[in-house]
């Protein structure tokens, strides 16, 4: 009977293929090591974001005289409302974590060298849209800081020549921030940007497919078709799309339910941590809920210091490190194309750093310090060694992908193992 | 007179700019959410001293008898003056642009102010009132210079004033600054004052994040079953995995 019934719907609708060709019978490298859990967490973080949001938006009121109101009537007399809220808050803080260590494993191990070169590309645009998301949604409470952040941000248009004043006006839907600008970053924040995400996401994860995961050697599992023995091909039961195109080694599991349950060990302990600072410490010590943002935004009353958001700061350093206001615009998103560039910067062979040079270890390791001394800079008052320290700290970033293009042309490389190692 | 506003208004920045940056250091508020009998004590103090100018325009009063363990009834009549109903919110009857012509700038909503400005900084900043010739309400205040706000719990604290003490410094005599001293005209002795000012910090934390205490209640579940689920998902993990390498 259930049997009937699931081949009538297979029939018209594959849902037992897509599982199969894209879980069940996914061939997955089994050297994929905690490095590899943050894809999967990036996905949970953005149905948390998705399903609080949902619940958020029906007890939210988006006008500049009821939006701090109705989050407090969020806090105070919606049912459990306060957990809500905190999945959410946390949630956005926790994306950029997942988000950056992702990133970060991207680059370590090369992910973004070809074949992947447009899976990386669908990775950044979708940090891109994550950025424009956090920075709508920060605005909705309207507290203090929502509204200079958002003064400060939507301000940087008005850098661009010509058009600047008057793009500034266009976005924000009025002569300063205002209602309006509340209203629409309200719609981009829970319905445009969202979508835009979603679609990415899909597009992110097919693009992977076709092209397969990368692993911690940098070793491909597939290989040309009629290349292996039957002893030397995986054992288990591995989806005829990819078994037609290649022969896939022995070094696989299907992601079902091998890596799943990897991802779900490396689950329970996110959310150990999770659920801690969402019950315990929702503000973080001020880094994810900043204290000025409880006090209701008051265009007349400037706070003493502005700053966005931590995931914001290494960018929001970079642009205050040059002097020049459209100057500083351009290194920021300099900063970010530099990124979306790798695949081209980046001209090695070997994708790992496993099996590359000591000097893009050092240059990798130097990087992630640059970035997070950055979001140091950015993300605290301003003093005078700031502004030098963020200059070299900002020529140091750029300094990466200059020293990355000269010595992958001819690098010396150690020859990565046929097989995986471990 | 247009020009007296003009220079106010470009006066004002600064003025904010001092309430924020004061570097005076703070005392530590012991305060505890647990507390009923403080948090009584202190929502009792706002009632009487605060609410006249501070609303807590979004909390209510019947969560607040809830979470302080006060029957409805007896809060009614202790602490609700307005003649308001229980799930009305904590709301007084000033006009905002009276507040701002009375004090140069509206009297601050205090839901909040426990997490805008922290327990600290409420705690010390009640404490730190001193008498002053020449202002507007005959006091200062040492962590908001200049604020624009009377004294209220004078009564309670009696005057306070800046004290010194001689000392002999390099064979001279000097006025060494030795803290703020009430005269003993308040109701209250120093240590009782102190308390006074904690339990209405407590209260003012409290309002600030109701849910407080519940949201650890549950963590604490919370963070117990996902150890117990840590557990289990690990051994299923090992299982599938022994075969594999």
């Amino acid at each position: 009977m259930l049997k009937n019934l699931m081949d009538w719907v297979e029939y018209r609708l594959p849902i037992m293929r897509v599982a199969n060709q894209h879980a069940i019978q996914y061939p997955a490298p089994r050297n994929m090591n905690v490095w590899y859990m943050f894809g999967f967490l990036a996905t949970i973080v953005l149905v948390n974001q998705i399903v609080t949001g949902i619940w958020l938006t029906m007890s939210y009121t988006p006008t500049a005289e009821e939006a701090f109101a109705s989050v407090e009537y969020i806090m105070r007399d919606v049912e459990y409302g306060y957990i809500l809220r905190y999945m959410h808050s946390t949630g956005a803080s926790a994306f950029f974590i997942v988000i950056y260590l992702h990133m970060f494993r991207g680059m370590i191990y090369g992910s973004y060298q070809k074949p992947r070169e447009l899976l990386w590309l669908f990775g950044m645009f979708i940090y891109l849209a994550l950025m424009a998301e956090a920075f709508m949604g920060y605005v909705l409470p309207w507290g203090q800081m929502s509204y200079w952040g958002a003064q400060v941000i939507v301000s940087l248009f008005s850098a661009i020549p010509v058009i600047g004043p008057d793009l500034v006006i266009w976005i924000q839907g009025d002569y300063v921030i205002s209602g309006a600008t509340l209203n629409r970053f309200f719609a981009l924040h829970v319905i445009a940007l969202p979508l835009v995400i979603v679609i990415l996401v899909f597009l992110h994860i097919v693009a992977l497919h076709e092209v397969g995961s990368n692993n911690p050697d940098g070793t491909d599992v597939k290989r040309k078709k009629g290349s292996l023995s039957e002893d030397e091909k995986t054992k288990y039961k591995i989806h005829e799309y990819y078994t037609s195109k290649y022969d896939i080694i022995d070094d696989i599991v299907p992601f079902f339910p091998h890596i799943v349950l990897k991802d779900l060990v490396g689950f329970c302990i996110f959310l150990l941590g999770f659920c801690y600072i969402m019950f315990f410490v929702p503000e973080m010590g001020g880094y994810f809920l900043e204290a000025p943002n409880f006090e209701i935004a008051n265009p007349l009353k400037t706070p003493e210091h502005i700053f966005p958001v931590w995931y914001f700061t290494p960018f929001y350093a970079i642009l205050k490190a040059v002097p020049h206001k459209l100057g500083g615009v351009i290194a920021m998103f300099s900063a970010i194309i530099c990124l979306a560039l790798l695949p081209w910067v980046d001209r090695g062979k070997v994708k790992s750093w496993r099996y590359r040079c000591g000097l893009h270890t050092w240059n990798l390791l130097t990087f992630a310090a640059v970035f997070i001394f950055l979001g140091y800079l950015g993300g605290t008052p301003q003093e005078a060694w700031k502004i030098t320290a963020s200059q070299i700290a900002t020529i140091m970033y750029f300094g990466f992908f200059v020293l990355l293009f000269i010595y992958s042309k001819n690098e010396r490389t150690i020859p990565v193992p046929a097989r995986i190692t471990e | 007179m247009k020009k007296v506003i003009f220079i106010l208004c470009l006066l004002l920045p600064m003025v904010a700019i001092a309430a924020g940056g004061s570097k005076y250091p703070l005392d530590k508020a012991e305060y505890d959410l647990t507390d009923k009998s403080s948090l009584q004590s202190g929502a009792q103090t706002f009632m009487n001293y605060c609410l006249g100018c501070h609303q807590m325009q979004y909390q209510r009063y019947q969560r607040t008898f809830e979470d302080l363990g006060i029957p409805v009834d007896l809060g009614q009549e202790n602490l609700q003056f307005t003649g308001t109903k229980p799930g009305d919110h904590i709301k007084n009857a000033m006009p905002t642009e009276s507040g701002a012509k009375w004090f140069g700038a509206p009297p601050p909503d205090l839901t909040l102010t426990g997490r805008v400005r922290g327990a600290d900084w409420l705690y010390t900043y009640l404490r730190t009132f001193y008498a002053e010739e020449g202002t507007t309400f005959g006091v200062n205040n040492l962590v908001f210079a200049n604020v624009g706000m009377p004294h209220v719990l004078q009564e309670l604290q009696g005057v306070p004033s800046k004290t010194y003490e001689k000392m002999l410094v390099d064979g001279e005599m000097v006025d060494r600054y030795v803290g703020i001293k009430a005269d003993g005209s308040g109701q209250l002795s120093a240590v009782e004052y102190d308390k006074a000012v904690l339990d209405l910090v407590n209260y003012l934390v409290y309002v600030g994040e109701p849910s407080r205490l519940q949201s650890e209640n549950i963590g604490r579940w919370v963070m117990m079953f996902l150890l117990v689920l840590f557990v289990l998902v690990y051994l299923l993990k090992k299982d599938y995995w022994r075969d594999v390498h």
